[in-house]
């Protein structure tokens, strides 16, 4: 039944997104091709976090084994798009397996310094064999529009389709998760590991789980971020954009899909936005580039400051406001609390107040 | 259930709305053109050239390459000021990529599909163009003058519409390694490299002139390990008396204080890229202030043997840095007036060339036309070499020494190819000197 609903929902956001790629310029084709990507890997990595309860710096690492297996496999094997993509993602989550090991004995501190290592560490192995992976340059990726498109058909909407479709699976792929009884077990680890493990849960083996998934999402989007910078190169992939990509859910708003895409859509579109009326207001390049940095700090602090549980959190309690729903639905009461009388337990550092939308499912 | 449905549907609803509402936003700025019968391509209206790049304006690279896109861009108001060209005046749009190639990839595309550009000018970085040159290419998109050394956009038949600017770096490897032979020889020669195409193509030109009996150590890095001190100390220990490096600035400084260190002082030799005396200086102090140490910058570099195919900062006499002096101080007196911003200078003033040899109504065709049939050779020291089978940029260089924090020329300019047999030649006459109005 939950599987029904996502799937229509997907089928309802495709047809209006396919739409819409008919209508919009062959830019704004390649911007929603930008979204999808951000919003793949900022799902996952708000998974993690916001379910699990495990914090991970290092997601623009797994990002790099995706987009490096698309490329390899692209350009040595001629693979077809529909199977590099779960083939970055299965090469992505072993990966992520080999860290969730790692991480399940880490938490708070230690496991953000550990992932922030992978992040620094993992895509120098490009400089170290450059053979393979082409050093500083990278390597290419070409995506060819399918002839019985016609020769005119934009090549930018085509990328749009193939991130929107991958988007879109993807998404339904993780919203049955979060709603099934492993997103339950890792609510209950996130929330209380002592009292999880002693309702028999395994907490090593539910949290590395955690850390596969999140791996092989995140490996999608660095399959969808190749194919729509056409290139693979250590630069794409620094510690700016594990960063960017923590920002984003939590701008979004953790442990929720939809914040995902309020996230991705932060840091994809006010960049070009503020880039362009900076420019048109007169301001030289050196200052205009600059502009977008400090507007993207300003839109960090607003947010955190009004809604401190994302945006999307902060939708929700504008809609509870206005649409003044009884309380008592919406899950346990910390959500009803405002975030400084929370009593957090100092021993579990990202434990969070119930923000997600999955959360409700609980108790409903 | 029923009721968690009525409520999620909408709310998706919503926020696919709201991601098209907020992409739609902004696409006013297109402009596309519309200027009338003087609208030749895109991009050119009666009154206008619209052109775009991609600069790292922040960042790990930006600190000295940012200046040379503003240094392009007041040549170019020097320009509109000056009548512009065939009457249109010049806009430049550049945006920052902060030299990561998914970003170079965003703004390209911003550029050719939203804000309609006639052509991408002085792209700058080796990864991040390649990012795009494919793209541009595709799309019939001048990519004109890329602010990067690899040979690799010399490929007419691939990339017709990319053209190189810079110097090879195999022809200066060649000129480098042809100073070597004559001035050192029987002395024992070590590399100091770069573990990339730049250093690796550098290293290609040197072999071609330097006999392999003479080098008797290889030292390759890596751009992301600092700790090139394993690597001075195997030079030193292979008793080598003139290192040739193709290293980034930083690098050079990293290898001058390693050898600090172990008091050993060879011979430098330095590739172009790697040696602007202010910028390798101002390393020097700043990464021996960090060890807590303090140096002298100007006396560290003194003596490096180097190359450039722009002439020498130093030279006031000389007409192109006194019109790019002028310049300088009208549009773009903030920054320092150091190699970056010779640079950007010099590469507009050939985009105006080319503009303007590209005819009354340019269009994309038109330009690359007109490259093809050879440009004057403007601020650079050696002749261009484009032609309808290349697309490298300038041909030769000269050696220079650096002295007291200047750059000061040793004899003629050499020009060579980047054939294993094609010998090393001086230039024969003078450069012609700049116009006295500046314009081309």
């Amino acid at each position: 039944m939950t599987l029904l609903r996502h799937l229509v929902a997907a089928v309802v956001a495709g047809a209006v997104l396919w739409a819409a790629s008919v209508q919009l310029s062959a830019f704004r084709d390649f911007q929603m091709a930008e979204v999808a990507v951000y919003v793949v890997a900022i799902a996952g990595l708000s998974m993690l976090i916001g379910l699990s309860g495990q914090i991970s710096l290092g997601h623009g690492a797994f990002m790099a084994v995706g987009a490096y297996t698309t490329a390899l496999l692209m350009l040595h094997l001629n693979w077809p798009l529909w199977a590099v993509f779960p083939a970055s993602a299965a090469v992505t989550a072993a990966a992520g397996a080999v860290v969730g090991l790692a991480a399940a004995r880490l938490s708070g501190p230690y496991l953000a310094g550990a992932t922030l290592m992978l992040a620094v560490a993992l895509p120098s192995l490009a400089f170290q064999f450059p053979g393979v992976f082409g050093g500083d340059q990278g390597l290419s990726v070409t995506v060819t529009t399918p002839a019985s498109l016609g020769a005119t058909f934009p090549p930018t909407r085509w990328l749009a389709w193939v991130c929107a479709l991958v988007t879109l699976i993807t998404l339904v792929i993780l919203a049955n998760l979060a709603r099934s009884k492993v997103g339950r077990d890792w609510r209950a680890i996130r929330d209380d590991p002592v009292a999880a493990a002693l309702s028999g849960l395994n907490v090593a083996r539910l949290r590395v789980l955690a850390f596969i998934v999140s791996a092989a999402t995140a490996g999608l989007a660095g399959a969808m971020l190749a194919i729509t910078t056409s290139l693979v190169s250590p630069g794409s992939f620094t510690l700016s954009l594990s960063i960017a990509l923590l920002a984003g859910a939590v701008l979004g708003g953790l442990g929720t899909l939809t914040g995902a895409l309020w996230g991705a859509l932060v840091i994809v579109l006010v960049p070009t936005y503020v880039t362009d009326v900076a420019t048109s207001h007169g301001f030289s390049g050196g200052v205009a580039a600059n502009i977008p940095i400090a507007v993207y700090g300003v839109v960090l602090i607003v947010v955190m400051l009004l809604f401190p549980y994302g945006i999307q959190g902060g939708l929700r309690r504008l809609a509870r406001l206005f649409l003044s729903t009884p309380p008592t639905r919406l899950g346990s009461p910390g959500q009803r609390q405002p975030a400084g009388e929370l009593t957090e337990d100092p021993n579990a550092p990202y434990r969070r107040p119930p923000v997600s939308e999955h959360q409700e499912e609980g108790t409903s | 259930m029923i009721k968690s449905f009525s409520l999620r549907l909408p709310v998706i609803a919503a926020a696919v709305t709201a991601s098209l509402v907020a992409a739609g936003c902004g696409s006013n700025s297109s402009s596309g053109p519309s200027g009338g019968a003087a609208a030749s391509a895109p991009g050119i209206t009666s009154t206008q050239i619209l052109i775009g790049s991609h600069q790292p304006l922040t960042g790990l690279a930006a600190p000295g390459y940012s200046e040379i896109a503003p240094a392009a861009n007041a040549y170019f108001q020097y320009v509109n000021a000056h009548g512009g060209v065939n009457g249109r005046k010049i806009k430049y749009t550049y945006l920052d990529d902060a030299y990561d190639p998914s970003k170079t990839t965003s703004v390209v595309h911003q550029l050719v599909l939203q804000d309609n550009v006639f052509g991408i000018f002085n792209g700058l970085g080796t990864p991040t163009h390649l990012a795009v040159v494919k793209y541009l290419n595709a799309s019939k998109v001048p990519d004109l003058f890329i602010a990067s050394g690899c040979d690799c956009w010399n490929n007419p038949s691939a990339y017709p519409y990319s053209f190189g600017y810079a110097i090879d770096y195999v022809r200066e490897g060649k000129i480098l390694g042809t100073y070597v032979k004559q001035h050192f020889a029987g002395k024992k020669i070590g590399y100091f490299y770069q573990n990339d195409e730049f250093g690796l193509d550098g290293v290609k030109g040197l072999d071609m002139e330097i006999p392999h009996s003479q080098v008797v150590s290889r030292q390759g890095y890596s751009l992301t390990n600092v700790n090139v001190g394993p690597l001075v100390a195997a030079l030193k220990a292979a008793g080598v008396q003139v290192v040739v490096s193709f290293a980034v600035p930083a690098f050079n400084a990293l290898f001058k204080l390693a050898g600090l260190k172990l008091s050993y002082n060879p011979t430098l030799v330095a590739s172009n890229v790697g040696t602007d005396p202010q910028t390798l200086g101002g390393l020097l102090v700043a990464y021996a202030k960090h060890a807590g140490a303090t140096v002298n910058g100007n006396q560290l570099t003194q003596g490096i043997i180097t190359d450039s195919y722009l002439p020498t900062l130093g030279n006031t006499g000389n007409s192109w840095i006194a019109l790019f002096k002028k310049v300088h101080d009208t549009y773009d007196a903030k920054a320092p007036f150091d190699g970056n911003v010779l640079y950007g200078m010099a590469v507009a003033y050939t985009f105006v060339q080319a503009m303007l040899k590209a005819g009354k109504n340019p269009t994309r065709a038109s330009v690359v036309k007109a490259i093809e049939g050879g440009l004057p050779q403007g601020a650079s020291v050696a002749p261009f070499t484009y032609s309808m089978t290349d697309h490298q940029g300038v041909s030769g260089a000269y050696i220079g020494v650096i002295k007291n924090g200047v750059l000061v020329q040793q004899g003629p300019v050499w020009t060579t190819d980047t054939t294993p047999t094609g010998p090393v030649t001086p230039v024969s006459g003078t450069q012609p000197a700049a116009p006295a109005s500046g314009m081309p």
